[in-house]
């Protein structure tokens, strides 16, 4: 088998739900220069909540195909009104604050998300409740899945979709805009309030969709599964260049692709020393990196600004 | 008819009263000039018209209260302010700008119809159109600032110092556009450290000092006024 062809396959489909993730954390943080810290979580109870769905389906007489979307539906739209609920009743009175504030509230709000989801589905794995037919396909001496291409298509459609719609569309444009500047957006007609709504909503989106993606990856779910998962996408985030969408994808697959060929080679590289299950100090180490280095990450401002 | 009416107008910043219970109105179709030192509260008089901070006090536009609406609000109604400083999207392209403009309107032959109208009157911002407007020059982004704002169609046009920073050439071309968008029948409130040219277009005009409204008469009678000649006009 082709190891570094391998990695690199495994590397790209966990980068395109990093950068899923990732998107949400920046399109956020362009908009209103918070760190939503509870991304993460939502991500978690997009996973949890489709698990639940599929569970309460999976004995009905519906086709495999309405049950598997009309759970993915609900998922997401719970998602959006928890991005929104989140914003209105927890970020909103906190628009004028120092900054400090709200990145307070942020990790408060994650672990009360945390906690909620403990008591609802326990402490222990969920495990995802269809058993998915995953043929693999050979290619080049690696291989992949079904279910790795479909990983890979989804999180590229959305991205894509997303890239679109803030670049293509007035309501994009508007997008833009109140990132630049909230009062002077608010003069040309926008409604600003519901400019950040929208990307709260939209970002939710994105991560029910890669909660779902990532709990049938590794056929697992759990309470504090986005705590870490936020944490690797806020990563990518910062490592693209944070409030610059496109660099949230680059940044999710780069991370994706460091740590499954860092996971890959590091037996190799320390002579045994430190195994595969290292994988995750790779983002951390990028973390670092990035934050010494180039704050700004590798496709942050580089519009010259006059007066 | 007065389209819009200003009564004991109030902005406080926490503890300073940067306008102190002002009077005035513009009549429809009017070019009024705001003139006053630095500080004197213009600014902050032009940011209550237009919602952008809290004020005391009513303003009456068109006979309704508009007192602390919101500006996403007032843009709908027709009011629009050209900011001191321009305030333009620097990451936006100047199409993007102007589009901008017209995020309050919906039918797009008119919209489009009123880009070929900018162009035509701000031709060097036609040759730049898919240019970061960050990357125009200070009189450039003054141009798309006027220009921005006319996408709206607006009934009453605040401008707040227009003519800062720019040219001598830039500044009558700016000027020469003022009037024009005022004959057009659009109403303008006009904000200007440039007495003398503001008071040259305008057809009344307003003096303030430290947060009041000291003088108040006919445009021509204000550049004779002695008073104004001395305090602003440098004679
Ligand atoms: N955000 C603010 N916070 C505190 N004080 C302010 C604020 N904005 C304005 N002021 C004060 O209010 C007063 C009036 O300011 P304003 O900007 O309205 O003046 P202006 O007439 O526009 O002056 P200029 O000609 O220099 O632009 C000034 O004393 C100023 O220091
Ligand atoms: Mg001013």
């Amino acid at each position: 088998m082709d190891i570094f062809l391998q990695q690199i396959i495994n590397g790209l489909v966990l980068g395109s739900i990093y950068a899923l993730v990732a998107l949400g954390y920046s399109m956020v943080y362009g908009i209103l220069g918070l760190i939503n810290f509870a991304h993460g979580e939502v991500v978690m109870i997009g996973a949890m909540i489709a698990l639940a769905m599929l569970q309460a389906l999976a004995s009905s007489s519906m086709p495999i195909a309405v049950i598997i979307l009309l759970s993915l539906l609900v998922a997401a739209l719970v998602c959006m009104a928890l991005g929104y609920a989140m914003e209105k009743v927890c970020y909103r009175p906190l628009r004028n604050a120092p900054r400090l504030a709200p990145l307070i509230t942020a990790i408060g709000l994650s672990i009360v998300l945390q906690n909620i989801a403990m008591i609802a589905w326990g402490r222990q794995f969920v495990a995802f409740p269809l058993q998915i037919h995953a043929t693999q396909h050979a290619i080049a001496g690696a291989s992949i899945s079904d279910l790795q291409i479909l990983i890979i298509l989804v999180a590229t459609a959305s991205a894509v979709a997303l890239l679109l719609l803030v670049h293509k569309t007035r309501l994009g444009r508007a997008m833009r805009a109140t990132a630049q500047d909230h009062r002077i957006a608010g003069l040309m007609g926008v409604n600003v309030n519901t400019i950040i709504s929208v990307a709260f909503v939209l970002g939710s989106a994105l991560a029910a969709a890669a909660g779902i993606m990532i709990a049938a990856y590794y056929g697992l779910a759990h309470y504090s599964m986005g705590a870490l998962l936020g944490l690797k996408a806020f990563t990518a985030a910062v490592l693209g260049g944070i409030g610059n969408l496109g660099g949230a994808v680059v940044g999710g697959l780069l991370l994706g692709l460091i740590e499954s060929l860092g996971a890959g080679y590091i037996g190799a590289l320390t002579g045994g020393f430190l195994g595969s299950h290292y994988q995750d100090i790779f983002a951390f180490f990028v973390l670092i990196l990035v934050l010494i280095f180039r704050p700004s990450g590798l496709l942050g401002e580089r519009v010259a600004e006059r007066a | 008819m007065s389209l819009l009416q200003a009564q004991q107008l109030k902005v406080s910043y926490g503890g300073i009263n940067a306008v102190k219970s002002v009077d005035f109105h513009i009549s429809k179709g009017e070019l009024v000039a705001l003139i006053g030192a630095n500080g004197a509260g213009k600014t902050s008089t032009l940011k209550a018209l237009c919602g952008m901070i809290k004020a005391k006090g009513n303003i009456f536009y068109g006979g309704a209260d508009i007192t602390n609406q919101p500006s996403c609000k007032l843009v709908n109604l027709g009011i629009v302010l050209v900011p001191e400083g321009r305030g333009i999207f620097s990451r936006l392209s100047i199409e993007e700008n102007l589009h901008m403009g017209a995020y309050s309107r919906h039918k797009r032959r008119e919209i489009r119809a009123d880009f070929i109208k900018m162009y035509d009157l701000f031709p060097r911002l036609a040759k730049r159109r898919k240019q970061l407007a960050g990357t125009l020059s200070g009189g450039e982004q003054q141009m798309l600032a006027i220009a921005r704002a006319l996408m709206s169609r607006p009934r009453l046009l605040l401008l707040d110092e227009p003519s800062m920073g720019l040219a001598p050439l830039m500044v009558n071309k700016i000027f020469t556009t003022i009037k024009a968008v005022s004959a057009e029948g659009v109403t303008i409130l006009l904000v200007e450290q440039n007495a003398k040219l503001a008071l040259e277009i305008s057809h009344r005009g307003y003096v303030m000092e430290s947060g009041t409204i000291m003088l108040s008469d006919s445009a021509q009678n204000l550049l004779n006024s002695t008073q104004v000649k001395q305090a602003y006009l440098g004679e």
